[in-house]
């Protein structure tokens, strides 16, 4: 078959919403917080079957964990102001942001870092030991992750590679920001609230 | 080796009421799957096979699309099932409510503990003295519920007399219950359903069903402690017991033998089987057991005893005194 | 900025962008979704023929009362391992290699939407099928049967490595599985030919794109029920441990969560293909094709809602089991329906009894036996005397036998004759067939009976006596009788691939887009990309259709490895994709995972770390651009 080429006039990956690395992040999101919602299943279930005080060492502290959720949101709120700013081509604004995210972040760590040496159980004193290290574990392992993912995006805002209308790499990392926030929160209210409402 | 009951276990050879009416619906399912699976096949086979008028086709084969298919989908594939469906389900509710609970109240109660590869048998009573604890056999009263109350030791096991129910998962941290009530005088034969380790498959167990006035002779019988030895021969089978390590993990009722991690002796020779089933209980499967657990059951957690010659017949001497 | 091209030999240059680079490196680095689809397959059947032996050895042991050619031990390894290979190692990767070689070539699209990882979701496969296989050499297999129920399998009852190597391999495999399930869903949106509306899209298509939304949700509970079970393993933590708060039925609920969406995820893709394939030799369009995609979609929705019918012995209360019972017997429908597409496809045709036809005739039959088995079980009173005998086993088998292999095999003999250029052997075929159909129904019906007969599962031999002999002679012939059904196929696999008949672009007069390119596809598939009109392309001219597709015209896309990206609903394109060169680094992602998890399983932390500390790098490595786009020099260079 005699093969015809035609013309074509499209934009080359133009990074926007529709590009497909938005929706793989957005797929990777949504496997992350089934993780989650199957962690905090399991959290629930335990706690519905506690033959005992549910916590058994009582509630958990919100000193620590209150301020530190703070922190986290305010980190979203400079994440989304970076964001925000490199739309409209402000490239210290980016760096900015994402310094500061960064800041926040590890200070979000160090604090919980705090709050683990504090507690008065470990992960393997009983079930609610083990659920409360693993649960807030690895959304501290997620935050890490986002920590490095912004290096990686940072490095590459402070050597200039993002535009007003090309920076999909760092609007992914963005979300992902966001999505670790929301995971807290919800972390959060589970742990550290809901005990205190029953 | 014999067969320590009659024929097989099966699920339809049903000697209790709940096996029954979970026998009925069973029936209907597989007549009623028997029978999706002869129309479709037959359907399919029609579709294949049957006879196309001549129709204008193009040359090369592909046919042109015509209408009705949706009817056979709809009507197949959609309505039928979902009618035979919704009654299934109607008569599926039916019987689980039936055998939720026992035809009249339980006239006894039985705990059972799973253990890695055997089951414990108490039957409880308010006074210490009337509790009866044994091993891999249940007795029950014909025609007469009894409510059993399930137990684990270790691993999650599960619990099942297929003539007479279904099978309830035995699961350590959490008490199940179920009843059981056989209709035929007999012997079932039980088994441990949830691969629990290397022996699964030797944790079995009998329930003898009995007239009421026998069952009752039985359980008096099986409150009494271990007659004390009347032959020089079996007092040496006691004092072998006594001075080996069984009584480190058995209990004999009446002697000094009080250990708790391997089957209650006190009545071992009245016992149809031995290892969880595994060999009819004669004398000489019980010497071959005592010297051999581990090549008849690896892994189990009877070790295999040497015992100095001449002790072990008189042990199992002593043993076959304990009815 | 428009392009027009010389209309004279447009592919050399096209062949010289796509094509893997030579040698070691590109075996490799390669990108190619056909390469990768083929090794998928060739190592899920090498998985297969592993899983197959396993089964050998189980039905030879069990053929009569009290044979003893395996100890306990190793029977339990040994069936455990069955399960696991035949589930995880076979049956999902065999469906992702169709998908990732097929989807491109019928899409019109030049790749899938992300190239490297594809080649990452190929490496972890099979880096954790050997993971998994490691602990053989160590005489430490996984024993604790497929489903690994705890306390049994924490660290007090399984001291051995054989559960930390469940642990982390399927921890390992989940992760393959959930890249693969990204890069298809993003495909199926976003990689369409310009026209190829949703109305338009191959079945096999909405088969693996349900199941791999199903896995995105569904795995991760898997994911968290093993992280569990190695933390109390190796921490001495105590999510299971009923006597400090934990309890086993919460790995029950777990495991089950992910578990029975799973069985769907490893049969839909397969329904696609054979919904594919039945239109070929019926000689018709499939009928009730929207059915058919709306129910591939409904199946594996309501597959999230049925889990606890694999717990109805554990003593949940009765309205959570009338429940599950009631969705388990609903999630019949949608399968129904299917069946019925293809009943009424193949009555309102004309059947060609090729061999893949034969394996899909087959296939309908086996579903009928499975599904109605699983209606049965469903009955909640019913299941309490059939589960976990091997009633259940005989069903497991007929669904998996039924809706996984046999579509499988019929692909095989339909779609490797489009990847070698060469056909296989009908006359081979039909023993082929009849062999594994009769071997199979010999094999698993009668465990019907025996289950029914009180045979419970897992059991390395059972006494004399019980009446199950005749039955497991029975069996054991029909699983010999099926092996060497199988054994045929690869003497007949080799053979061709020496001195079978060329196949030529579309040897069964196919209607899809593949079936337009030559026997084996170029390296980039098409020359130019085809605009879409119909859903069966190659078939418009004889059903009398209004439109036609074009194919042999269109845009040329030779500026780089280029591809379109199109909306998700319409296929309109809206835009270029630049697909990325061959890559080290999926391999090397891939090796440094089986670093950290070597290092997890051993209990070598400092190992663990650097895996993970290797693994991070190599993502930054992966990430990190290399050449950047057009506009971003052009701003960089304005900065400067």
């Amino acid at each position: 078959m005699a093969i015809v080429a035609r013309p074509y006039d499209l934009p080359i990956s133009p990074q926007d919403r529709r590009a497909p690395g938005r929706l793989g992040m957005m797929l990777l999101i949504a496997t992350e917080a089934s993780f989650f919602v199957y962690l905090l299943f399991s959290y629930f279930y335990l706690a519905s079957m506690a033959r005992g005080s549910w916590p058994p060492d009582g509630n958990p502290a919100l000193r620590l964990s209150l301020p530190n959720t703070i922190i986290l949101i305010v980190s979203s709120g400079t994440m989304w102001w970076a964001e925000a700013g490199i739309k409209k081509g402000q490239q210290m604004r980016l760096r900015i942001g994402l310094l500061v995210t960064l800041v926040l972040g590890m200070l979000f760590l160090a604090l919980q870092g705090l709050e683990y040496s504090n507690q008065k159980f470990t992960p393997a004193t009983h079930a609610y030991g083990s659920l409360f290290f693993t649960i807030t574990g690895f959304h501290g392992a997620h935050v890490a992750a986002g920590l490095l993912m912004n290096i990686f995006v940072q490095a590459r805002a402070w050597a200039g590679h993002f535009t007003a209308t090309r920076h999909l790499a760092l609007s992914n990392v963005a979300l992902y920001w966001h999505f670790v926030d929301v995971v807290w929160i919800v972390v959060f209210l589970s742990l550290y609230i809901s005990p205190r409402l029953g | 080796m014999i067969a320590m009951q009659s024929g097989s276990p099966s699920m339809f050879g049903t000697a209790g009421p709940a096996a029954h009416e979970i026998a009925v619906l069973g029936w209907v399912l597989t007549i009623i799957s028997l029978a999706v699976l002869l129309v479709v096949s037959l359907i399919l086979l029609a579709a294949l096979f049957r006879q196309r008028a001549a129709r204008a086709e193009q040359p090369d084969g592909v046919v042109i699309r015509p209408n009705g298919s949706i009817t056979l989908i709809v009507w197949g594939g959609i309505v039928i099932p979902a009618i035979i469906l919704v009654c299934a389900l109607l008569f599926i509710l039916f019987v689980q409510s039936a055998v939720a609970t026992p035809p009249t109240p339980p006239v006894a109660t039985i705990r059972i503990v799973g253990h890695r590869w055997w089951w414990q048998v108490i039957y409880t009573a308010n006074a210490p003295d009337q509790q009866v604890v044994t091993a891999n056999e249940i007795h029950v009263p014909v025609g007469q519920p009894v409510r059993l109350e399930l137990a684990s030791a270790d691993v999650i096991h599960s619990f099942w007399v297929p003539k007479l129910a279904g099978k309830t998962d035995v699961i350590p941290g959490q008490q199940n219950t179920m009843w059981m009530q056989a209709d035929k005088p007999g012997v079932y034969w039980g088994e441990c359903a949830e691969y629990c380790g290397l022996q699964h498959t030797h944790m079995n167990l009998l329930v003898v069903a009995q007239s009421p006035a026998d069952f009752r002779h039985w359980l008096d019988q099986q409150r009494q402690p271990a007659a004390p030895p009347t032959d020089p021969v079996t007092a040496t089978g006691e004092r072998v017991f006594a001075r080996s390590a069984c009584a480190a993990c058995h209990t004999v009722g009446g002697t000094t033998a009080m250990g708790q991690i391997g089957p209650d002796l006190t009545h071992v020779a009245s016992r149809r089987t031995l290892a969880a089933g595994t060999l009819p209980n004669t004398p000489g499967n019980l010497a071959g057991w005592i010297a051999n657990a581990q090549g008849i059951k690896p892994g189990n957690d009877m070790p295999t005893m040497t015992l100095p010659p001449g002790d072990l017949q008189v042990l199992v001497a002593w043993l076959e005194t304990l009815q | 900025m428009a392009i027009t091209t010389a209309p004279t030999a447009p592919v050399e240059k096209l062949e010289r962008l796509w094509e893997t680079a030579p040698g070691l490196y590109g075996v490799l680095a390669t990108v190619d979704h056909k390469t990768i689809g083929k090794r998928y397959i060739v190592t899920a059947l090498v998985f297969f023929l592993l899983g197959g032996i396993e089964a050998a050895f189980m039905r030879t042991q069990l053929i009569h009362s009290n044979v003893h050619l395996l100890g306990a031990e190793e029977y339990d390894q040994i069936f455990t391992m069955h399960g696991v290979t035949m589930l995880f190692l076979f049956a999902s990767p065999i469906l992702s290699g169709f998908s990732n070689y097929l989807w491109p070539l019928m899409i019109g699209a030049r790749d899938m939407a992300f190239p490297r990882v594809n080649a990452l979701s190929y490496w972890t496969f099979l880096l954790s099928g050997v993971f998994l296989y490691t602990s053989f050499l160590i005489g430490q297999a996984p024993d604790g049967g497929w489903f690994a129920y705890v306390p049994m399998t924490g660290r007090t009852y399984s001291p051995g490595l054989n559960l930390d190597f469940y642990a982390l391999g399927l921890i390992f495999i989940t992760i393959s599985t959930t890249v693969g399930a990204v890069n298809f869903v993003v495909t199926f949106f976003k990689m369409r030919a310009p026209g190829m509306s949703l109305n338009r899209v191959p079945i096999i298509m909405w088969g693996t794109r349900s199941a791999s939304v199903a896995i995105v949700f569904a795995l991760p509970a898997l994911s968290v029920a093993c992280v569990m079970l190695y933390f109390d393993r190796r921490f001495g933590m105590h999510f299971f441990d009923a006597a400090e708060g934990g309890h086993p039925l919460l790995w029950q609920h777990l495991f089950w969560m992910f578990g029975h969406p799973w069985v769907y995820i490893i049969v839909l893709p397969a329904i696609g293909l054979a919904s594919d394939m039945i239109p070929t030799f019926a000689r018709r369009p499939l009928a009730g094709y929207t059915f058919v995609a709306l129910s591939t979609i409904t199946t594996a929705i309501l597959g999230f809602g049925v889990w606890v019918h694999h717990m109805f012995a554990t003593g949940l209360p009765m309205l959570a089991t009338t429940f599950f019972s009631a969705a388990s017997m609903m999630i019949a429908i949608p399968s129904g329906v299917s069946i019925f597409a293809w009943i009424a496809t193949i009555w309102h045709g004309k059947p060609v009894f090729r061999t893949p036809f034969l394996f899909l005739i087959g296939f309908i039959v086996l579903f009928v036996i499975g599904g109605v088995s699983g209606v049965m079980t469903a009955a909640v009173p019913f299941d309490r005397q059939l589960t976990d005998n091997y009633f259940i086993v005989a069903h497991l088998h007929y669904v998996l036998i039924g809706i996984n292999v046999f579509p499988v095999f019929a692909a095989l003999y339909y779609w490797l004759p489009k990847m070698t250029g060469r056909m296989l052997s009908e006359r081979y075929g039909r023993w082929v067939f009849w062999l594994m159909f009769i071997g199979a129904n010999l094999a698993f019906f009668p465990m019907h009976i025996s289950g029914m007969l009180g045979m419970p599962r897992r059991v390395y031999t059972y006494q004399p006596g019980l009446g199950w002999d005749t039955i497991n002679l029975i069996t054991s012939i029909g699983a010999y009788v099926f092996a060497l059904g199988v054994l045929l196929f690869l003497v007949d696999f080799f053979r061709s691939l020496a001195v079978g008949p060329e196949a030529g672009d579309n040897p069964w007069d196919a209607p899809t887009l593949e079936w337009s390119v030559s026997s084996p596809p170029p390296p980039y598939n098409f020359a130019v990309i085809p605009t879409v009109r119909s859903r069966h392309p190659l078939w418009e001219g004889r059903l009398g259709e209004e439109y036609h597709t074009i194919v042999g015209t269109g845009p040329i896309l030779d500026r780089g490895r280029e591809t379109f990206g199109t909306s998700a609903l319409d296929s309109d394109a809206y835009e270029i994709l630049q697909m990325p060169e061959d890559s080290l680094w999926p391999l090397i992602l891939a090796a440094m995972m089986t670093v950290m998890f070597y290092g997890l399983l051993f209990g070598v932390w400092w190992l663990a770390v650097l895996g993970l500390v290797l693994m991070i790098s190599s993502l930054a490595g992966w990430c990190w651009p290399r050449s950047l786009h057009a506009d971003e020099m052009e701003l960089l260079s304005g900065e400067e």
